[in-house]
């Protein structure tokens, strides 16, 4: 979009046949990923910012459901000093994970939730004959164009929650922790190799609807499926709960997402990481690759189940 | 001639309610998808208060076949688990996705004009077509939830309720479904007055989710410094969840309980009116542009 709009002022400072091999060139060219996001960043800021009063209703509304899930485990641990017997999950170390939880989540609501829906809504309308049209990787098109900034509120939130309650457990004489000057880079790091698995999860979900028609239970599926990811993995050690803990972790790995990057700043059982901690982190960074090469096959193969919509 | 107008009324009436029968059932696959989904939350649920409670009960009672033997504001761990659960029916109940979001979009972009000049109530209307919705529903819903009721048996310590108790468990579970119905179209018929409710929406639903006792039980909430727990008891919010499922479990009991459904009723009635209300004076304010 950028390279159409340059090639439009060029007449004004040179005529001729030059100018017009300029612009052939300039079509043939790869477009600049980064150029394009940007501009879609800047349109959706733009459009959020015209309608400032939504924008502003939009973050209270996200944040409010962020102070609710607080507020319940403020009272949960009112009655529980942790959950579950053991497990090292204290007070300051969950809410390092609920941190954790609203960052990722409100990363990938921020750039990816409305464009999945929005995919869904292409495939059943047919406008994605317009997207599969234009000169630059599909998957990248329909991932990005719509980037929801009043959902970054949380990102925030949860940064703050969590440098609160990290500066509370390097300060209680109790816990042994062992945070250095990699903690923080290895946090971001697994952060985002979290969110890679959940944008997976997300198109590949997505694209599901070029098979299923319509696939209006893709918001609930998202709530659903992001519901096993909000508890620390301890939770699920008993009884049928190994079988979730077993398919969670290996087969489509949501709790990794989660519990790794909470473990690095919280350390729940001390500050030495054992081999299990390893293999956890391993497993984060296999997933986020894994799982975007599942989802550009997915990807593609439903693309090619796509047959346009119009009459 | 009178006898006749009755008549095309009612079938009238059965039309729309066939319309939205037919409507439901054409993407069959996501509904029973859907359905079914609908239980994966109660399971982390299960997992995270069995933690909870594993920390506050005696050691080893939590993995015995008892259950964990702690209680939390007089909730055992079961009732917990059976709280969730009835929640569950509540919501199944009073629950309207949509509907506001429908509204407002009908008053936005004019659709409503069909109602000022077609002999044909909008707000029946949308009745009819919440009770067809809801009955297809519980038709596919039934078996998904009978059999997660009857593995989750274990936790119902207490077993069936008498039978009055389960009188006012189906009344209020009725009542609950009206409830949901005429609160949602008030907040919708707003769109008459600003355009934009999609915020509103979502803040009500928010609010919903926790003053309704769907996202933990009442009980919990604190007395003191604000006494949250009282002041939910003068909203309309807790017969949309919580009432039914207390009243189910015995946590609301005797005198306690009539007056809760008696409440309910009046409650009702005022967002029925309301809602009337709030129609009649939307129409004058609408202007529709357009044909």
């Amino acid at each position: 979009m950028l390279k159409a709009h340059d090639a439009k002022q060029i007449p004004q400072k040179s005529t001729g046949l030059p100018h017009e091999a300029g612009i052939a060139e300039q079509v043939m060219r790869k477009p600049s990923y980064l150029n394009v996001f940007l501009t879609f960043a800047k349109n959706s800021m733009i459009r959020d910012m015209s309608f400032r009063m939504n924008f502003i209703l939009q973050c209270i509304s996200s944040l409010s459901w962020a102070a609710m899930n607080y507020g319940l485990f403020k009272i949960i641990y009112q009655f529980s000093d942790s959950i579950g017997r053991r497990t090292g999950w204290g007070e300051s170390e969950f809410f390092i994970f609920l941190g954790t939880i609203w960052i990722i989540n409100s990363l990938i609501q921020t750039f990816f939730m409305a464009n999945a829906t929005e995919f869904s809504e292409m495939i059943r309308t047919g406008n994605l004959d317009f997207a599969l049209l234009k000169p630059i990787d599909t998957q990248f098109l329909i991932s990005f164009p719509r980037v929801n900034w009043a959902q970054l509120a949380n990102a925030f939130l949860g940064l703050a929650v969590i440098i609160f309650y990290e500066n509370e457990l390097l300060h209680d004489p109790d816990k042994q922790m062992n945070f250095t000057i990699w903690s923080v880079p290895a946090f971001i790091f697994f952060v985002l190799c979290g969110t890679v698995v959940m944008y997976s999860v997300m198109i590949t979900l997505a694209a599901t609807s070029i098979w299923m028609g319509r696939n209006q239970n893709l918001h609930n599926f998202w709530f659903y499926i992001t519901n096993f990811y909000r508890y620390p993995m301890e939770i699920y050690e008993r009884g049928i709960g190994w079988a979730l803990w077993g398919t969670f972790t290996f087969v489509i790995p949501i709790l990794v997402v989660s519990n790794v990057p909470a473990r690095v700043l919280a350390q729940p059982m001390g500050g030495h990481w054992g081999i299990w901690d390893w293999t956890l982190a391993s497993i984060s960074v296999v997933a986020a690759a894994g799982s975007l090469v599942a989802s550009r096959w997915v990807f593609r193969m439903a693309l090619k189940s796509y047959r346009s919509a119009s009459s | 001639m009178y006898a006749s107008r009755w008549y095309d009324r009612a079938t009238m009436w059965w039309t729309f309610f066939q319309i939205s029968i037919n409507e439901r059932l054409v993407y069959r696959l996501d509904f029973v998808i859907g359905t079914l989904m609908r239980f994966l939350p109660t399971m982390t649920q299960i997992f995270l208060w069995w933690a909870i409670f594993d920390s506050i009960s005696t050691p080893g009672s939590a993995d015995s076949v008892a259950g964990p033997d702690g209680e939390i504001a007089g909730f055992s761990f079961g009732d917990m688990i059976a709280y969730y659960l009835l929640v569950i029916i509540s919501r199944a109940f009073s629950s309207m996705p949509g509907l506001t979001t429908g509204i407002a979009n009908q008053v936005r972009n004019g659709e409503v004009k069909k109602f000022l000049i077609q002999p044909v109530d909008m707000l029946g209307c949308l009745l009819v077509q919440r009770i067809a919705h809801k009955l297809v529903y519980y038709l596919i819903a039934s078996l998904p939830f009978a059999l997660v009721f009857w593995m989750a048996g274990s936790f119902f310590v207490n077993g069936w309720p008498p039978a009055d108790v389960t009188f006012v468990f189906v009344v209020s579970l009725l009542l609950s479904f009206l409830l949901g119905f005429y609160l949602e179209a008030c907040i919708g018929l707003i769109s008459f007055w600003f355009l934009e409710v999609t915020s509103l929406t979502f803040i009500y639903m928010l609010l919903t989710f926790l003053l309704s006792g769907h996202m933990f039980p009442l009980e919990l909430l604190p007395a003191r410094p604000i006494d949250l727990r009282g002041f939910v008891e003068f909203l309309p919010f807790q017969y949309l969840a919580y009432f039914p499922a207390a009243v189910f479990l015995g946590k609301v009991q005797g005198p306690g309980m009539w007056n809760g459904l008696a409440t309910e009723v009046i409650w009702v009635l005022t967002f029925m009116l309301l809602s009337r209300v709030l129609w009649k004076r939307g129409i004058k304010r609408y202007s529709g542009f357009g044909g």
